[in-house]
């Protein structure tokens, strides 16, 4: 839900948030068909129960214009999503791995956004000199290659060494006035997940309990 | 320089099938290049060609195309499959991540150690029946049209006839308990540009073999 949260944060849009503590919530969801696929996370905005996390920031993102002017720009920043997708998706499993695990995912992560990731958007920044991701104007492809960069620095905090445009860009962001607001203490950005986080993840849903690095 | 779309990838279904679907659904005529050896995929990437170094690549509109997803979505976009308004796609997105879901189970089988196929399989089965057919089965039935989403063939139709097809594969009376299912299944295949993808002689790949897992593992040296 995160992504959620920083897009609605970014497009200046106020949230409610029912946290799921217990599974009696959880098992009420399913028994009152709130949930399509039986899953969270799960957003209600206008008028519509929307699931899977795809679906519900490529809404946000159109109906608050941060999908770029036409189709070869939301071309581009569908890619650049896709993309900061799966490099967090690396990051979102590691709080469910056995501490063996965590050591050869926390490589994995490090690797695959040092190698293949950062360097792919670097490159898009440096050829086209511009401030945002595309169409030089601001928009979803940026927000979530922010929200990429500072959950891989929470991993190792020098990773932006060699990747001077993703520095300025990271530095450029934190300064827009509402992605600001959302870093500041008290926002509702959430912590980094703990084990109280990740036992109540698996008694809710009873699931994750043996979760594998990824290859 | 056709002006059709190129489509770089293994000869066989993986992550590129729902693409040849969808063109073909659209009527769009494709060219292929298959990805055999290694050479050629280190070559893509020292020219340049792969954003993230990955496979599907689709070059369409001058474009070079990577991420399923993206390429699917344009392919929508531009062949009026994405519905009418926001709503609409909407609800096709949020579909056809479902789909997503559950093809992926199966996309990646093959590659699986034996014990964890045997194991798997009855699972991703069971998730067809239990969680996905029926939700599936429930927007047909609450939407009251012949298709997914509003009264016109979407992404989301193919995509689900696509999925359908996948899962029979492995059991073929997993629609038994939807009927709703078994009359999409027949429409949608009916369809004119859908029928003739399902003919032989179209470029719909085959399913996966030792071959093709081999090859594939070669070419990425991965896993």
């Amino acid at each position: 839900m995160e992504s959620v949260r920083w897009l609605l944060a970014a497009a200046g849009v106020e949230f409610e948030e029912e946290l799921l503590e217990t599974r009696e919530q959880y098992e009420k969801l399913l028994q009152d068909g709130a949930l399509m696929f039986q899953q969270v996370p799960m957003v209600e905005i206008d008028g519509m129960k929307l699931v899977q996390t795809r679906a519900i920031l490529n809404y946000i993102a159109a109906t608050h214009n941060l999908c770029g002017r036409d189709l070869k720009e939301r071309a581009l920043i569908d890619m650049y999503v896709e993309g900061t997708t799966d490099l967090m998706q690396l990051i979102l499993m590691f709080p469910f791995l056995s501490a063996e695990d965590k050591e050869k995912q926390h490589a994995l992560i490090v690797q695959k956004a040092t190698n293949r990731y950062f360097p792919a958007y670097e490159k898009v920044l440096r050829d086209h000199g511009q401030d945002y991701l595309v169409g030089n104007q601001f928009s979803w492809a940026d927000i979530h290659l922010f929200e990429a960069i500072l959950m891989v620095e929470e991993k190792k905090c020098d990773v932006l060494s060699e990747f001077p445009q993703l520095q300025m860009f990271k530095a450029r962001i934190s300064n827009m006035p509402r992605i600001k607001k959302f870093l500041e203490p008290g926002s509702q950005r959430k912590p980094i997940p703990d084990d109280k986080y990740v036992e109540t993840v698996r008694r809710v849903l009873q699931m994750y309990y043996n979760v594998k690095a990824s290859v | 320089m056709s002006g059709k779309p190129k489509l770089t990838y293994f000869n066989g279904r993986g992550r590129m099938e729902s693409i040849r679907w969808l063109l073909a659904a659209a009527g769009v005529e494709f060219e292929e290049d298959f990805l055999e050896t290694r050479e050629q995929y280190l070559k893509l990437i020292q020219d340049g060609h792969l954003l993230f170094d990955q496979v599907p690549l689709v070059e369409i509109d001058g474009m070079k195309m990577v991420q399923t997803k993206a390429i699917l979505s344009y392919i929508a976009g531009k062949h009026n499959l994405y519905g009418k308004g926001l709503k609409e796609r909407a609800f096709i997105d949020t579909y056809v991540e479902g789909t997503t879901d559950l093809m992926q189970m199966i996309l990646t089988l093959p590659f699986s150690p034996p014990e964890a196929k045997k194991k798997n399989l009855p699972l991703i089965i069971e998730k067809a029946k239990n969680r996905y057919f029926p939700a599936y089965e429930k927007a047909l039935k609450q939407h009251g049209q012949g298709f997914l989403v509003g009264n016109q063939l979407s992404w989301a139709d193919v995509h689900l006839l696509e999925a359908i097809l996948m899962v029979e594969e492995k059991e073929s009376t997993v629609l038994s308990e939807f009927p709703l299912l078994q009359g999409f299944k027949t429409r949608i295949s009916n369809m004119a540009t859908i029928k003739k993808f399902l003919q032989p002689g179209s470029q719909r790949k085959p399913q996966p073999d030792d071959k093709y897992v081999a090859t594939v593992m070669k070419i990425l040296k991965e896993g």
